[in-house]
């Protein structure tokens, strides 16, 4: 064996073992890894969660939680629907084609049945809880404010259907979750709307 | 049996005996009484050792803390409470630990100026500046995790503004920040987390990140309020003329410092420990509340700056890149400036200039984090913005041509 073959053989050794415990450590990596992921408790919490809406009244807030998120529950009324179709807002998504929501939900008004609004509370920017500002003309938010919610972390906009304003930093409208109407007064947040209904 | 030589006393046998074994003495002289560093340092030359004060603080009350606390949604805030009002001294401990954090950053920001007046970051010492990038990074991510522990709801929502940052990354945003949490939303596990990491993983990183970092200093030798090579003027005892060695004649000049500081330092933990609802901010207070955000949302102080940045796009992924960019373009800032001379007492007046318009933007930005975005504010945070990344941007043009002074060849001193 000359001296070349004898390197060339230790080169050969010192990359496949360093490949192989290359491999080694990229795979021990993956259950560490793994680990942060949601358990399996986390998961199952994520439970749908039932809301009666017989004592909403028409303009009132309903304010639920689910999978530990805010979830709004909105009566609108005709003059508030009225609102939404008249806005001349610019909006940055009006028909909710790059926003978060089930297929049933990508209407105008971003809901099963116009007057009940269901939206996750958390503002697409970084997640802060919106307030509900339905006062016209505020002082703070100006002449041209019909209505709608307004982010305090970082000065989001969206409207009475939750879509945002163009110019403010939230990049698509307010998610709406999966539900469905179990029957006229009692939403099932977390469930699909099935072809049914 | 002992073949120790030494006719000294029972002190230098013992020595002895160890140093056959460990390289103790050879390590003092290293590091401490044969560190020769130069004659004319002034007092921007004290926060180095007084970020190892600080951290030293961090780690004994941090100890003495987890001793009290219990990670756990349903525990966290009523645990801090009990160390504030049950535990004997523990408010002290507490507060010790607060205030701690805004004094390294303090202290930091402070350290990190110096290297930019004196030219600290350039050749040779361009790694000491990385290693010490990473060491203040490594120091934010510290700052974020520990804030979320006395779950207040400050906690919750800065650490929700914070982690939401992620989902801003194209494509992987939104596994990414659901892997940060562990859950679907910010929970007892990311509590749970964040302590794990806050006290063990960060920690146990930064000090073996300081240890490199005086290593990396001490192979350099420390730069000076001249940015002169001292270790290219040597005696014919291959001593630097114009050095001295780091004990007894630094660490006596590093101790009248560390008094000074650790008498504001009380004076803050005793007096002022929320400072005015900087260093505690008053919403954190209440307990975490997932369903209902603050008024006002702002992160603590030292983060300010670049939240205003993030705050000044009107682009959930421009605002980010341009936070994060706030901070990588600090890590390339040897290589953006190309002027030979080090000390900004021989530098050019353009220099001059754009520090002090980087000085007063960041300050500013800071100013502006705290304030709601609004109006004139977010105008003025634009325009502070483009100062900020224009003194990193256009260094490379500025510096290129700049009129410099003659630079001595010994260190001066300036009465």
């Amino acid at each position: 064996m000359s001296a070349d073959e004898g390197l060339s053989r230790r080169h050969f050794l010192a990359v496949a073992t360093s490949v192989t415990g290359g491999v080694g450590i990229a795979l021990t990596a993956v259950p560490f890894l793994s680990s942060w992921k949601p358990s399996a408790r986390a998961q199952a919490a994520g439970a749908p969660v039932e809301v009666d809406i017989s004592k909403l009244e028409s303009g009132a807030l309903l304010r639920v939680e689910w999978r530990g998120k805010p979830v709004w529950v909105l009566r609108r009324s005709q003059v508030m629907l009225d609102r939404i179709e008249d806005n001349t807002y610019d909006l940055r998504d009006p028909d909710s084609n790059d926003s978060d929501q089930p297929p049933y939900a990508k209407n105008e008004f971003r809901a099963i049945k116009p007057d009940v609004l269901v939206l996750i509370a958390n503002c697409t920017h970084l997640g802060c809880v919106p307030t509900d500002r339905f006062e016209v003309a505020p002082a703070d938010l100006g002449p041209n404010w019909v209505g709608g919610f307004f982010c305090p972390c970082h000065g989001s906009k969206f409207d009475l259907s939750g879509r945002v304003f163009a110019g403010v930093p939230a990049p698509t409208n307010l998610s709406v979750p999966q539900y469905r109407f179990a029957d006229d007064n009692l939403i099932i947040v977390g469930e699909n709307s099935g072809a049914a209904g | 049996m002992s073949n120790v030589k030494s006719n000294g006393g029972r002190g230098e046998q013992l020595l002895a005996w160890i140093d056959e074994r460990f390289p103790l003495s050879k390590m003092i002289k290293e590091h401490a009484t044969e560190y020769y560093a130069s004659k004319n340092f002034n007092f921007w030359y004290v926060f180095g050792v007084l970020a190892m004060v600080v951290l030293i603080i961090q780690l004994i009350t941090g100890i003495f803390l987890t001793m009290n606390y219990k990670p756990s949604a349903d525990d966290a805030f009523a645990s801090v409470e009990y160390i504030m009002r049950d535990v004997q001294w523990g408010w002290l401990i507490r507060y010790m630990h607060s205030t701690g954090a805004s004094a390294f950053f303090i202290v930091i920001y402070l350290h990190m100026f110096r290297a930019m007046l004196y030219g600290s970051y350039k050749k040779p010492r361009e790694l000491l500046w990385l290693i010490g990038m990473v060491i203040y990074v490594a120091l934010m991510a510290e700052g974020f995790l520990g804030y979320l522990l006395p779950w207040g709801q400050m906690s919750y929502w800065g650490a929700q503004v914070i982690i939401s940052l992620f989902g801003a990354i194209p494509y992987v945003g939104d596994p990414l920040v659901e892997w940060i949490r562990g859950d679907f939303f910010i929970s007892d596990i990311t509590l749970n987390r964040f302590f794990a990491l806050h006290v063990i993983a960060v920690p146990l990183a930064l000090c073996m990140l300081v240890i490199m970092h005086i290593l990396a200093l001490h192979e350099t030798g420390s730069n000076n309020p001249d940015g002169i090579e001292i270790k290219n003027n040597k005696g014919p005892d291959g001593i630097p003329v114009d050095g001295v060695a780091f004990h007894p004649y630094l660490t006596a000049k590093d101790l009248v410092a560390i008094n000074i500081f650790l008498i504001a330092f009380c004076s803050v933990v005793f007096f002022a420990p929320e400072m005015g609802g900087y260093f505690l901010e008053h919403a954190n207070f209440e307990p975490a509340n997932s369903l209902k955000t603050p008024e006002h949302i702002a992160p603590v102080w030292y983060f300010t700056p670049f939240y205003a940045i993030l705050r000044a796009v009107p682009d959930k992924l421009g605002g980010v890149v341009l936070m994060g960019g706030a901070i990588v373009v600090l890590f390339f800032l040897p290589w953006l400036d190309r002027c030979e001379v080090k000390s900004i007492r021989y530098r050019g007046w353009t220099y001059k200039f754009a520090l002090a318009c980087f000085a007063v933007s960041f300050l500013a930005l800071g100013w502006l984090g705290l304030l709601p975005a609004e109006g004139v504010y977010t105008l003025l945070a634009r325009i502070f913005t483009i100062i900020y990344f224009g003194f990193f941007l256009l260094m490379p043009f500025y510096t290129a041509r700049e009129k410099t002074k003659p630079v001595p060849d010994r260190v001066v001193y300036h009465k």
